[in-house]
């Protein structure tokens, strides 16, 4: 089971079993609900932007270990940086899933994840918060209105 | 009947998948092959390929007699009465939609009813909810009990004088439930509604008779009963046939065109506008032969079998869950293991070389029924042994053991 051991690695099952971040805000301005129909993973991420700057980040959902580890590291990567730096991050995770070496500031946690580009049919779990991340952002900027699922 | 020697007729059946031989398990979203079925549909575009009804020269006849001969063999596989009452299908999907649209909104008027229950797959749910929008019609559910099953005093109470459609599953693609067609088509007549059979988990497992059952509108996908996909039939009662108008327009549908008006051709083709899928229709055809050659009794209760192996197996392991009835079911169990989720059960299984189904099976109301987001499924067909059980119960007690300790590193 070693091609396995590769995909939910030590890390990977610590953020699974003992998510960061799951929770509410009671300060957000902004509220993504992203959900994957095929599967029926989904995340709800709030993110508290101020100045620019990702003050905080909270999620709550339902999916696999993939998805909620994932949803996990992606909290904890952008806590405190500008909303470039985030975007820039969820670009680097897509680079990730296509098996191409990325980095998350001085976060390590999130490049576990480059295991699951090994499995074609779980690289949208892994995705689903990140893209909540990027809407979430773009949505803070005036971009986007009423982001809904 | 054998199912080892029965799985020697489908090729892509021995290979390896990561390493393992492949054990496949996902025969509710779509069954394999067999070699015949593959030979027909090559032969045809080998040596008989034409568009249909319209040809004077001979690959025209050719084409023709094996299309309409593949109508005649899924009349008489449901033992309709006259092969004009079968419509070819993109699929049970497409032939649901047929009946919703073309029957029912022509049909339906405020304040009438349709009535479903909680188990639908999607597209015995959907077509439904937009028929009722679309007329004013409402949309009721039969309840299911704590097993998934329904009761006939539920039955009687949902249906009611007001109520014109019932629309229900022959079998459940998630919990495996076989509903009683016959006595609610009975329970639907005496109320004055018509019934709307989803067969696309039924046709391909059990001897099915529509005459028998009384059925007004059967429904069957060609993919899930060893033909190919973009095939399906809609079976009909010829005056409910008659009367509908049909739902596309074009080539094939026509008998006379004028500038400003048209008239149809008569059953079945005022339903089947546009050239047909032909070569499909060949393929379910020979898919019939294959299933008629082993006998749907046969294959039903090689499934039973099987299906009470698998729970057998399955139940034996600390923290499954099983849903759906314990017996009176299709040849699937659907199960959660503990507190793994579905996908990564999967994902396990997959590395093991074994397929099956995570997700929430195109059936959302019935996963909130369930109070789970999504589920696993193991689905048999008459090339799956008891073997192959083992092997999925071995690699789910592997796969326990994987979550319920972190891999060193």
């Amino acid at each position: 089971m070693s091609q396995l051991d590769d995909l939910y690695r030590r890390v990977i099952m610590d953020h699974y079993k003992t998510p960061r971040n799951r929770g509410e805000l009671d300060n957000e301005s902004v509220t993504v609900n992203l959900n994957n129909p095929t599967c029926g993973d989904r995340i709800s991420l709030q993110l508290q932007l101020e100045d620019g700057i990702v003050r905080n980040a909270k999620f709550t959902g339902e999916g696999c270990s993939i998805s909620m580890s994932s949803a996990s590291m992606m909290t904890e990567a952008v806590m405190g940086k500008t909303a470039e730096e985030a975007l820039q991050m969820a670009d680097n995770f897509s680079a990730l899933m296509k098996g191409e070496p990325a980095t998350f500031g001085d976060y390590e946690d999130v490049e576990a994840l480059s295991g699951v580009n090994k499995f074609p049919a779980r690289i949208k779990c892994a995705t689903l918060a990140w893209n909540a991340l990027r809407k979430g952002v773009e949505h803070g900027k005036g971009k986007h209105e009423g982001i809904e699922e | 009947m054998d199912p080892i020697a029965l799985k020697s007729e489908f090729p892509i059946l021995h290979q390896e998948i990561n390493g393992h031989p492949l054990v496949y398990l996902d025969n509710a979203a779509t069954t394999q092959k067999p070699r015949s079925v593959i030979e027909a549909i090559k032969r045809y575009y080998e040596w008989d390929n034409a568009n249909v009804h319209r040809g004077v020269h001979t690959l025209g006849s050719r084409a023709t007699d094996a299309y309409e001969g593949a109508r005649e063999k899924v009349a008489r596989f449901l033992n309709a009465p006259a092969s004009r009452q079968i419509i070819f299908t993109r699929g049970t999907t497409t032939a649901l939609n047929i009946v919703a649209s073309g029957y029912a909104r022509q049909t339906l008027r405020e304040g009438d009813e349709i009535v479903i229950t909680a188990m639908e797959h999607h597209s015995n749910l959907i077509p439904w909810q937009q028929a009722a929008k679309a007329t004013g019609a409402t949309l009721k559910y039969i309840p299911l009990q704590p097993d998934g099953t329904i009761t006939l005093e539920d039955v009687e109470a949902t249906v009611t004088a007001k109520t014109k459609i019932v629309a229900i599953a022959y079998a459940s693609n998630v919990l495996g439930t076989i509903n009683p067609i016959a006595k609610i088509a009975e329970i639907a007549h005496r109320k004055g509604a018509i019934i709307v059979v989803d067969g696309a988990q039924s046709t391909p497992h059990m001897k099915v008779d529509v005459q028998a059952l009384d059925v007004d509108f059967y429904t069957l996908s060609g993919h899930k009963m060893c033909g190919p996909t973009g095939i399906g039939a809609l079976y009909g009662k010829e005056q409910l046939l008659e009367n509908m108008e049909p739902i596309e327009f074009g080539g094939e549908m026509i008998d006379f065109v004028e500038l400003y008006d048209s008239t149809w051709k008569e059953l079945p083709w005022k339903f089947e506008g546009g050239t047909p899928m032909i070569a499909g229709a060949v393929g379910l055809g020979a898919a019939i032969d294959f299933l008629e050659q082993i006998g749907l009794d046969n294959i039903h209760e090689h499934e039973i079998k099987l299906t009470q192996y698998a729970i057998e197996r399955l139940s034996a392991i600390e923290g499954l869950t099983i849903y759906g009835p314990r017996k009176e079911r299709v040849g699937l169990v659907t199960f959660n293991l503990g507190d793994v989720h579905p996908h990564d059960v999967a994902t396990v299984l997959d590395t093991e070389g074994i397929a099956v189904r995570a997700g929430h099976h195109c059936a959302q109301p019935l996963m909130r029924w369930l109070k789970v987001s999504a589920t696993a499924r193991a689905s048999f067909y008459l090339y799956n042994t008891e073997h192959d059980v083992d092997r999925l119960a071995e690699s789910l007690v592997k796969t326990k053991e994987f979550f319920g300790y972190e891999p060193i590193r």
